[in-house]
C-alpha cells in the first residue's frame, strides 16, 4: 500500500546503483497494486558477499558520536539500521546531552540524506574531481614555501576541533606569514570579552543550574540557545520541586529584548528593548552593592527590582545572574562582578578555560580578512565550512572583496553563496560521514565516528588541511586518531580510544574551574532611554539557526517556538507597535537602517517590547538546495559590523502589500476553556497535602469498562517542566516517517506532526503569560474516532493502544473529525516522496503511509512491539523504561514519560497518581491514556502580576 | 398565463386535470411529447449547458482520483466539506419523489397523478449524484467496497457501529427501491410508446423496456397490486434514508452534530428541499411543453402548501437547536450557536435564515402560491438556502471545536466549485433526457383521471 | 399492431442477457487472478544458480541455521552470504558450471539476484525470532523444504491464513526442540500437546494476537 521503503534484504554497500533503480520498481509496483489493478512484480533478495559480523541481525546498532552547532558539540548517539543513519539520539553519557537532543540534533539525519547536498568538486562552477584540486593546490605550495605563506588565508568558523585547532598551528608554523580568521555568526564575541573586562583573561562561564535557587537571566535564552542548553534546561527543572516548600524551589527572573523560550517559562519576566538592559543591570548591580552610579531612569519599576535583588542576596551562593551574548561586554562583566559578590562563583557559576581552541574577537577578524581581501593582499583563501558570502554583516561587503581573490576555495555541504562564488567549491562530509572531534560547552571532548562512507565523496576540513599542509598523512582517522595518541598517549591508548569511541566521551576531558577574581569594569556611558527611537535585534531563526539549516524541510516545517511560523521568518515587533503604524501580520514593510533597506513581512507577537524589532537570521538565501533560496527576508542585509547584536535607529515603512505567511496555530487564545492548566507553587503544595480529590465528573459509560491485562500503555506530560522546545515534535517525525508537506499546504492547516506543542498566550499583549503543551494522541479508552470508522482502521489494542491501521483506512476522515483533540493526521496528497536518498532515512519497523489515509501517533508502537519481542523471547515482563518513546527520549527537560500503567511502580503510574493530574476535556469522558500535570509557578510574594 | 390562472380563481379550488380531454387526445398530447413534437430550443440550450458542466464533472473527478482529496480546500480540523455537503443535499432533493408516489399514493392523494412521475424521475437522479458524494469523498475511492459487508481473505467485516456503514444499506435500498417504482410506472406507458413509435428503432427500443406489456386485464390485476405493494415499500423509506443520513452527524461529538433532534430536523429538511427541487422544475416544464392542463396551479398551490409546512418545521427545528445550546449550558454548545451567528461565517447562517425561514413566510399568501413565478423564485432560494445548510452544519461546526489550538478554517478551491457545479449539471443531463424519450406524465394514470371525471359528470 | 419481436428473437434476446451476466462472473473471477500474489503458490521458483533444500537439508542435513543465521535473533531469516556458500564449494563442485555465478560475485562483483518465494507486503511486520521461540516450526509455514528441489511457496500468506494460526496456536505449536525438525509431524493429541505448550511457552491469548498492532505498524 505504500511507497516502498528499502528493505533489510537490500545491501546497499554492494549494489548501491541496483538497489536504488529496485526502490523505483518496487514503488511502481507498490503503487499500482495499492489502486489494485495489478499483480504485485516478484521482489529480488540480494545476499552479501562477506556478511559484516554485526549485520547479521538486522537489528539497528547505535555509534556515539557528537553533532556540533557554532563549534560546540553535543553527544548523540545515532541509530544504524543496516548500514543507514536512521536517527539520532542523545547520550546519556555526555554532558551536554544526558541522554537528551534539542532539534538540531534530531534534524541532522535528514541533512545528511538531503538529495541537494553538493555532490561534486566545482571549478568556476563546472565539475572538476579532487584530483584536479589537489593539483592545483599543490601547484601553489611552492609559492608558500618562499614566501611564508604570505597571502594565505584561511577562514573557518569557530574551532573546538582539538585536531583541526592542531592542524592549523602546525600550518601556520609552517607558514608564519599565513593568516587563520574564524567566524561564526553566532559567536561568543561578547562572552569572552567580558570575562576579559572581569578578570582580565578569556574564560568561559559554565552554570549550575541545580544548585540555583533565583536565577536572574538577562537577555540571555539558557533553556534554547545557549551553549549547554540542553543541559541547563534539564539542571533548571531539576531544581523545580513543585509540592515542596516554596525555598526548595527555584524562581526565575528573565529580562529579555527579544520573546524567547526562557522568558516563557519565568516566574517574572520583563521585556525591554535591547539597549535598556544595561540601565536595568547598573541599577541592580547598584542594589548588589557594587559601586556603580546608578541611571537616573530605570525602565523597570522598583519594587520588581527590589525583590528580585532580595532574592538575590538571601540566595547567597544559591542564585545566579547570567547575561546573553548579545549584551555588550560590560553587562556581562558587570554580571561576573555580582557573582562573585554573591558568592555565587564556585557553586552556581564556574569559570573555566575558553572552549574555543582560539578565543579572539572573531568579528574584528573578519574585518582584517576583509580588509586584507580588499588591498589585494589574500592570495589564496580557504574557506571551511562556512558561508561568509551569506552570512556576514553587509558593511564588510565580503562578495565584492572576495572577487579580488585569484585562488579561492570554499569546503561545504552545499552549492550556497559561497560556493557559487569561489573558484573552487569542494563538497564538504557531513558529521556522520567522517572522523573529525569536538569539545562540548563544558570542554568535554568527543571524537566524531562515521556513521556511514561520505554519500557523495565529501571531504572533511581535516584532509583538506592535510593536503594543504602537504602533511603525510591524509586520511581524516589517521589524523584524528595521530591527534589523540598525542594527547592520551600511554600504552593502552587503544583501549581508551575504544571508550572513547563508544562512550562518546574522552575520559577527564572536561576543563576543570579556574581561579578567578573580578575588578569592576570601566563602564561606557549610558546610551539615553530615548524611547523613540525604533531598535533593531538581530537573532539567529530559532529552527533554521544562521542559515545552517535552512535547505533542512524538517526544521523549516517546525512551528517555531512562539510564533508558530512556518517555511519563513518575519520581522517580529509587538502588537503595540503594530498597532500604532496600522500595521497588521503579514504586512510587507520596508526596514530602514544606516541607509540599507530591506522588505519583510510583519509578524505581531504579544511579550514583545514595544519599538524594537526583532530580525532573524538564515532566511533571504539566494542558494544552497532547492528550498532554501526565495523564502523569508535577509537580515544580514542590514547587519553591520558596529552594531552586530542590536541598535537603534531603525525606521519602518509600511508597503502596502502582504506576504502569506504559514502560521501552524491560528487562535493563540485557550478562550476560558481549561486546558493548559498553571498553578501558583502555594496552591499546588495545598492540593499536594490534600491528596487526590474525586473528579467532578462521574464516570458513567454505556459499555463496560475498557481491561488491557497483560500491559496499559499511558503517558504523563509534565507541563511545568516543558519549555516547549518541540525536539518532541521533530524526533517524533524523525522516528515515525512523518512526511513534509510544504508551505501551501501548512497554510490549509494540512501539517503533519504526530505530536504538537500548543502554545496559549494568557492576560495583556504587553505581558502575556505563555502556555506551552505537547498534544499527541491521548489514546483514549472510550475513543471517540473508533466508533465512526466504517472499516476498522481505527481501533483498540489489547493493551490499550489506539492503533490506526493504515492499510485499513480507506479515508472517510470520520475519525479526525470525532476526535476532539484534532490530533488525527491526513494524507490530503501523495505527501511522502520516493526520493531514494529520502527513503534510505526511513525507519523501516514503520509503514510509509500512502495519500488519502489516516494517521496519528502510535505511542511508538514499533519500540513497544520490539521490546514485547525481546521480552517474550527471554520470558519475562517488559521492564519500566525499556519502552521509550521518541518524543520522550529527546526531551530535555524529562517532561514526558511513558510506561506500563499495569506496573505499580512504573515511573508514569507514579507521576499520575500526583493529585494534580489531569486530563483534557475531562467532560467528555474519553478516558484518554494520555495525562498532564500543570505548570507551576513561584512567583515573589510582593509580585502579583498574572 | 399567472393572470389567466387568476380568473379561475383560487388555485386550490381548481380540478387536478383541466380542459376537455378524451383517453385518445390526453395520450396524444403527453406521447407527442417524445415521440412527435420536434426538440424544442429551450431544451436545446439547456442540454447544451448542461452537457459541458457533465464535462467537468468528468474531468474533475479525473483529476480527483489522480491527485487525491487535497485538490479541495478541505483540511484539519475541517475534513469534511463541499462533498458531504452536496451528499446531504442531494439526498435530501431524492425524498420528494417517493414521497409524491408512495406516500400520497396510500393517502389517496388524485393530485400526484400528473406530477408523480418526474418527481420520481428528480428522486432517481438526485440519489445517483447523491450516490458518487460519498465516493468521490474517499481518501482511496478504489477501496469503498470495504464498507460492504462480504466474505474475503482478510477476515474483516465493516465497523457496525459506524453511520457510514448504515449509509450504505439505507441510500443502496432506497435508490434500488426508487428505480423499481419508477421503473414499474413507466411500463403501461412503454408498451403505448411501442405501439405508437412511428420508426422501427424506436418500437424495438420501447419494446425491449416494455417487457412485453399487452394491457390485458390480468396484466393490470397483477400491476395494481404490485404497484401499491410497492408504494407500501417505499414510504417508511421515505422516513428511514435521511433519519440515518443524520445520524453520520448526530453519532458524532462535534458541537453543533451531536443533537437527538437530527433525524426529524433532516427529514422535514429533505421534503422541504425536495418539493423546492420538484417545483424548480414543474414550472419551466409546464411552460416548455405546455402542460399547463395536467400540472395546474392546483398542483403548484398544494405542493408549496406541503413545502411551507415541511418548512414550518425547519424553523422550529433551528428554533430547538438554538434553545438547546442555551439551556443545556453546555460552554461547547453555546460557543458553536454563537460562532455560527457571529463567527466568520456568520453571513451563512444569517443567508440560511433569510431564505429557509424569511422568504418561506410568503407562502402564507393564496397570492404567491397562486403564481408560478413568485414560486419559483421562492423555490430557488429556498434550494440554496437548504444547500447553505447543509454547509453551515458541516463546516462552521468543524472549523471550530473542542481545541482552540486546532481552529481553522475552509477555503473552498476551484475542483470544490466544479464538483457542485458538474454534479448539477449532471442531473440536468439526465432528466433533460428523461423528458425526450419518456413521457413526463403517467399516461396510463391521467386516462383514469379522464375515467372518473366522466363518472363523476354523468 | 404486430408484434416487435418474432419469439426466435426474444429467445436470442434471452441468451444475450444471461451471456452477460456469465461475463460479468468471469470478469470479475479474472480480477482475483491477476491481482494475487506475485509469485505462485506450490509452483517451484526458478533461481540463478538451482539451488536445491533437498539435497542440502534432506540429503546432506544441513540444519536451517547454518545458512539461515539470523531466524532466531531478528525479524530476518537471513539469506546466506555467497562467502557462506562457498564454505563448502571452495571445495564441491567447484567448476560446474551452475555454481558459476557464486564465483562471479567475488571476481566481478556481480551479485545474486535470489527471486524472492516469500513475499509480505511492507505494512505487515513478520518477525521470524519469536515464532521459533514459541514453538512455531519451520515446516509449519514453509512446508517440507527438504523434499524440495527446487523451493516454492506451500503457505497462501493471507491474512486469513495467518490468522489462522493466531486464533488457535494451539493447532499448531510443537516443543522448541523440534522447531527445525523437518519431518515433525502433529501428533495424534496435538490440540492437548499445543494447549500446554501455549501455557509453557507464555502464548499470548487469541485477543491479543489479533489485534492489528501485532502485524501492522
Amino acid at each position: 500500500m505504500s511507497p516502498r521503503q528499502p528493505r533489510r534484504e537490500f545491501d546497499f554497500s554492494g549494489v548501491p546503483e541496483r538497489s536504488r533503480r529496485e526502490f523505483l520498481k518496487l514503488m511502481g509496483a507498490s503503487i499500482a497494486l495499492a489502486s489494485g489493478c495489478s499483480r504485485e512484480l516478484p521482489e529480488r533478495i540480494v545476499p552479501y558477499e562477506d556478511m559484516p559480523e554485526q549485520l547479521a541481525a538486522t537489528k539497528s546498532l547505535y555509534f556515539a558520536t557528537a553533532l556540533s552547532l557554532d563549534g560546540y558539540g553535543s553527544g548523540v548517539l545515532v541509530e544504524s539500521a543496516m548500514g543507514r543513519p536512521i536517527k539520532v539520539e542523545g547520550n546519556p553519557n555526555h554532558p551536554a546531552s544526558l541522554g537528551a537532543t534539542d532539534v538540531f540534533s534530531q534534524a541532522a539525519v535528514l541533512t545528511l540524506w538531503d538529495p541537494d547536498r553538493s555532490q561534486t568538486v566545482l571549478r568556476q562552477g563546472v565539475l572538476s574531481t579532487w584530483d584536479a584540486f589537489r593539483a592545483a593546490l599543490t601547484a601553489r605550495r611552492s609559492r608558500f614555501a618562499s614566501q611564508g605563506g604570505a597571502g594565505l588565508h584561511i577562514l573557518t568558523g569557530s574551532v573546538t576541533s582539538p585536531t583541526l585547532a592542531a592542524q592549523l598551528h602546525r600550518l601556520l608554523d609552517k607558514y608564519p606569514e599565513a593568516r587563520w580568521h574564524q567566524y561564526q555568526p553566532i559567536n561568543r564575541d561578547n562572552v569572552y570579552a567580558g570575562t576579559r573586562l572581569a578578570f582580565g583573561e578569556t574564560r568561559e562561564p559554565r552554570y549550575d543550574f541545580t544548585r540555583a535557587r533565583t536565577v536572574l537571566s538577562l537577555d540571555a535564552d539558557f533553556l534554547r540557545s545557549m551553549p549547554g542548553h540542553v543541559r541547563y534546561a534539564r539542571d533548571f527543572n531539576g531544581a523545580r520541586r513543585p509540592g515542596e516548600t516554596p525555598s526548595a524551589n527555584n524562581r526565575l527572573y528573565a529580562i529579555e529584548s527579544s520573546p524567547t523560550l526562557t522568558g516563557a517559562k519565568a516566574d517574572h519576566c520583563r521585556r525591554l528593548r535591547a539597549s535598556q538592559i544595561d540601565r536595568v543591570a547598573r541599577a541592580l548591580a547598584q542594589r548588589l552593592g557594587i559601586a556603580v552610579e546608578s541611571p537616573t531612569s530605570v525602565p523597570i519599576e522598583a519594587g520588581w527590582l527590589d525583590a528580585c535583588a532580595f532574592d538575590l542576596l538571601t540566595r547567597h551562593g544559591e542564585s545566579l545572574i547570567l547575561v546573553g551574548e548579545r549584551q555588550p561586554a560590560h553587562v556581562h562583566a558587570l554580571a561576573h562582578l555580582a557573582n562573585e559578590r554573591l558568592g555565587n562563583v564556585g557553586t552556581t557559576v564556574q569559570y573555566t578555560n575558553p572552549v574555543l581552541a582560539e578565543p579572539i574577537d572573531q568579528l574584528d577578524s573578519l574585518r582584517q580578512l576583509s580588509a586584507a581581501m580588499a588591498a589585494g593582499e589574500v592570495q589564496e583563501l580557504l574557506i571551511l565550512g562556512v558561508n561568509p558570502l551569506y552570512a556576514t554583516p553587509a558593511d564588510l561587503e565580503f562578495a565584492r572583496h572576495l572577487q579580488r581573490v585569484p585562488f579561492s576555495v570554499h569546503l561545504g555541504l552545499y552549492r550556497d553563496e559561497t560556493a557559487m562564488r569561489s573558484l573552487w567549491h569542494i563538497p564538504a562530509a557531513h558529521e556522520l560521514e567522517a572522523w573529525s572531534d569536538t569539545r562540548a560547552y563544558d570542554g568535554s571532548a568527543t571524537i566524531q565516528q562515521p556513521l556511514i562512507a561520505p554519500l557523495y565523496g565529501g571531504r572533511s576540513p581535516h584532509e583538506v588541511l592535510a593536503v594543504l599542509a602537504g602533511e603525510f598523512e591524509q586520511d581524516g582517522h589517521a589524523i584524528v586518531r595521530a591527534l589523540w595518541q598525542g594527547e592520551l598517549g600511554g600504552d593502552d591508548f587503544e583501549h581508551t580510544w575504544k571508550t572513547s569511541l563508544h562512550n562518546g566521551v574522552v575520559p577527564d576531558s572536561a576543563f576543570t574551574a579556574e581561579q578567578v577574581t573580578a575588578r569592576l569594569p570601566a563602564l561606557p556611558p549610558l546610551r539615553d532611554a530615548d524611547s523613540s527611537e525604533l531598535e533593531i535585534v538581530f537573532s539567529p531563526d530559532p529552527h533554521v539557526h544562521d542559515g545552517v539549516y535552512t535547505n533542512n524541510a524538517w526544521l523549516r516545517e517546525l512551528p517555531k517556538p512562539l510564533t508558530e511560523l512556518t517555511w519563513d521568518n518575519a520581522v517580529l515587533m509587538s502588537p503595540e507597535s503594530g498597532r500604532r503604524r496600522g500595521l497588521a501580520n503579514e504586512d510587507v514593510v520596508e526596514i530602514e537602517y544606516r541607509g540599507r533597506r530591506v522588505r519583510a513581512p510583519v509578524w505581531l507577537l504579544p511579550g514583545h517590547p514595544d519599538e524594537s524589532l526583532t530580525l532573524q537570521f538564515g532566511y533571504g538565501r539566494t542558494a544552497g538546495g532547492r528550498i532554501a533560496p526565495g523564502a523569508g527576508f535577509n537580515a544580514y542585509a542590514l547587519q553591520t559590523s558596529a552594531a552586530p547584536s542590536f541598535d537603534g535607529g531603525a525606521r519602518v515603512h509600511p508597503l502596502g502589500t502582504r506576504y502569506p505567511l504559514a502560521s501552524a496555530q491560528m487562535h493563540n487564545r485557550m478562550e476560558g476553556r481549561d486546558l493548559a492548566r498553571m498553578l501558583p507553587l502555594s496552591a499546588v503544595i495545598q492540593r499536594t497535602a490534600q491528596g487526590a480529590q474525586p473528579s467532578k465528573h462521574e464516570r458513567k459509560l454505556l459499555y463496560p469498562p475498557f481491561a488491557s491485562p497483560t500491559y496499559a500503555w499511558g503517558m504523563s506530560i509534565n507541563l511545568d517542566a516543558c519549555i516547549g522546545c518541540k525536539a518532541c515534535t521533530i524526533a517524533c517525525q524523525a522516528e515515525n516517517n512523518i512526511p513534509v508537506v510544504g508551505k501551501d499546504q501548512v497554510q490549509r492547516g494540512r501539517e503533519m506532526h504526530w505530536i504538537r506543542v500548543d502554545r496559549y498566550f494568557e492576560g495583556s499583549d504587553a505581558h502575556p503569560r505563555v502556555h506551552f503543551q505537547p498534544v499527541p494522541c491521548m489514546h483514549c479508552e472510550r475513543a471517540p474516532c473508533e466508533v465512526v470508522c466504517p472499516v476498522e482502521a481505527s481501533v483498540h489494542d489489547s493493551e490499550g493502544l489506539n492503533v490506526q491501521v493504515y492499510n485499513r483506512c480507506v479515508g472517510t476522515r470520520f475519525c479526525s473529525n470525532n476526535c476532539p483533540y484534532k490530533v488525527r493526521r491526513f494524507n490530503f496528497l501523495q505527501y511522502s516522496q520516493d526520493v531514494p536518498s529520502l527513503n534510505a532515512q526511513r525507519n523501516p519497523d514503520v509503514t510509509v503511509r500512502m495519500r488519502g489515509v489516516m494517521e496519528k501517533c502510535s505511542y511508538c508502537l514499533q519500540r513497544i512491539a520490539a521490546a514485547k519481542i525481546a521480552s517474550e523471547k527471554e520470558g519475562r515482563r517488559i521492564r519500566d523504561g525499556e519502552v521509550v518513546t521518541a518524543c520522550q527520549a529527546a526531551c530535555p527537560t524529562e517532561a514526558i514519560v511513558f510506561g506500563d500503567l499495569n506496573d505499580p511502580a512504573s515511573r508514569v503510574r507514579i507521576a499520575k497518581t500526583s493529585p494534580l493530574d489531569y486530563v483534557l476535556l475531562e467532560e467528555l469522558n474519553t478516558l484518554p491514556r494520555t495525562s498532564y500535570l500543570p505548570a507551576v509557578e513561584n512567583p515573589h510574594p510582593d509580585l502579583q502580576e498574572t | 398565463m399567472a393572470g389567466q390562472e387568476q380568473v379561475l380563481g383560487a388555485p386550490s379550488s381548481q380540478p387536478v386535470l383541466r380542459g376537455s380531454y378524451t383517453y385518445a387526445s390526453i395520450t396524444d398530447k403527453i406521447a407527442d411529447t417524445v415521440l412527435e413534437r420536434p426538440t424544442h430550443w429551450a431544451w436545446a440550450v439547456g442540454f447544451a449547458v448542461s452537457a459541458s458542466l457533465t464535462v467537468l464533472f468528468i474531468v474533475a473527478m479525473s483529476y480527483l482520483f489522480a491527485k487525491g482529496v487535497g485538490i479541495w480546500g478541505i483540511d484539519q480540523p475541517v475534513s469534511w466539506a463541499f462533498a458531504l455537503t452536496n451528499f446531504v443535499w442531494w439526498v435530501g432533493i431524492g425524498h420528494a419523489g417517493t414521497f409524491i408516489s408512495a406516500f400520497l399514493l396510500l393517502l389517496r392523494q388524485r393530485w400526484r397523478t400528473s406530477i408523480n412521475r418526474f418527481a420520481e424521475a428528480m428522486t432517481i437522479f438526485a440519489v445517483a449524484m447523491a450516490g458518487l458524494m460519498p465516493i468521490l469523498h474517499l481518501g482511496r475511492p478504489w477501496f469503498f467496497y470495504w464498507l460492504i459487508p462480504y466474505p474475503n481473505k482478510m477476515n474483516l467485516w465493516p465497523q457496525w457501529r459506524s453511520p457510514l456503514v448504515w449509509d450504505i444499506f439505507s441510500i443502496g435500498t432506497y435508490i434500488i427501491v426508487s428505480i423499481l417504482f419508477w421503473y414499474m410506472g413507466l411500463i403501461p406507458d412503454l408498451a403505448t410508446l411501442r405501439d405508437r413509435a412511428a420508426q422501427r428503432w424506436k418500437q424495438v427500443g420501447y419494446a425491449l423496456l416494455a417487457l412485453g406489456w399487452r394491457n390485458d386485464a390480468r396484466h393490470w390485476a397483477r400491476f395494481e397490486i404490485a404497484y401499491l405493494l410497492m408504494a407500501g415499500l417505499a414510504t417508511p423509506l421515505v422516513i428511514s434514508v435521511h433519519s440515518v443520513v443524520s445520524l453520520d452527524f448526530a453519532i458524532g461529538n462535534t458541537p453543533g452534530w451531536h443533537s437527538t433532534i437530527f433525524p426529524p430536523y433532516f427529514v422535514a429538511g429533505a421534503l422541504y428541499s425536495g418539493f423546492a427541487m420538484a417545483l424548480t422544475i414543474a414550472i419551466p416544464l409546464r411552460a416548455t411543453f405546455g402542460l399547463q392542463d395536467f400540472i395546474t396551479a392546483r398542483h403548484l398551490a398544494v405542493m408549496a402548501k406541503v413545502m411551507l409546512a415541511c418548512g414550518l418545521l425547519v424553523t422550529y427545528s433551528y428554533l430547538v437547536e438554538s434553545f438547546m445550546a442555551f439551556y443545556s449550558a453546555d460552554r461547547y454548545e453555546s460557543f458553536m450557536l454563537l460562532n455560527r451567528m457571529t463567527g466568520p461565517y456568520a453571513w451563512i447562517y444569517w443567508t440560511v435564515i433569510f431564505c429557509n425561514v424569511i422568504v418561506l413566510q410568503t407562502l402564507w399568501f393564496e397570492r404567491v402560491r397562486g403564481s408560478p413565478w413568485m414560486l419559483f423564485a421562492v423555490a430557488i432560494l429556498i434550494n440554496v438556502g437548504m444547500w447553505l445548510e447543509r454547509f453551515m452544519i458541516i463546516v462552521v461546526s468543524l472549523h471550530r471545536d473542542f481545541m482552540p489550538s486546532a481552529w481553522g478554517m475552509f477555503y473552498p478551491t476551484f475542483w470544490d466549485i466544479a464538483i457542485l457545479a458538474g454534479s448539477l449539471g449532471a442531473f440536468a443531463l439526465l432528466f433533460l433526457l428523461f423528458v425526450r424519450f419518456l413521457p413526463v406524465i403517467s399516461m396510463s394514470e391521467m386516462r383514469k383521471l379522464v375515467k372518473e371525471r366522466r363518472e363523476s359528470s354523468s | 399492431m404486430a408484434q416487435v419481436f418474432h419469439p426466435r428473437q426474444l429467445l436470442l434476446l434471452k441468451g444475450i442477457a444471461l451471456g452477460a451476466l456469465l461475463a460479468a462472473i468471469a470478469a470479475a473471477f479474472l480480477y482475483r487472478v491477476a491481482t494475487q500474489a506475485p509469485v505462485a503458490r506450490n509452483v517451484p521458483v526458478e533461481q540463478p544458480i538451482p539451488f536445491s533444500h533437498k539435497h542440502h537439508v534432506g540429503d546432506d542435513g544441513l540444519d536451517c541455521r547454518y545458512c539461515h543465521s539470523s531466524v532466531e535473533t531478528s525479524a530476518f531469516a537471513g539469506i546466506p552470504s555467497m562467502a557462506t556458500c562457498r564454505t563448502c564449494h571452495s571445495q564441491l563442485f567447484t567448476d560446474a558450471p551452475i555454481l558459476a555465478p557464486l564465483f562471479d560475485t567475488r571476481s566481478q562483483r556481480a551479485p545474486v539476484y535470489w527471486n524472492r518465494i516469500h513475499q509480505l507486503p511492507d505494512f505487515v511486520y513478520f518477525n521470524h525470532s519469536i515464532h521459533v521461540a514459541k514453538g512455531v516450526g519451520c515446516s509449519t509455514c514453509h512446508g517440507r523444504v527438504d523434499e524440495m528441489p527446487l523451493t516454492w511457496r506451500v503457505a497462501s500468506l493471507e491474512m486469513q491464513w495467518c490468522l489462522g494460526c493466531h486464533r488457535a496456536p494451539e493447532r499448531y505449536v510443537r516443543p522448541r526442540n523440534r522447531v527445525f525438525d523437518m519431518s515433525w509431524q502433529p501428533p495424534a493429541n496435538q490440540l492437548e500437546l499445543g494447549r500446554r505448550l501455549v501455557a509453557a511457552y507464555h502464548i499470548r491469548g487469541t485477543r491479543a494476537l489479533t489485534d492489528c498492532s501485532t502485524c501492522h505498524r
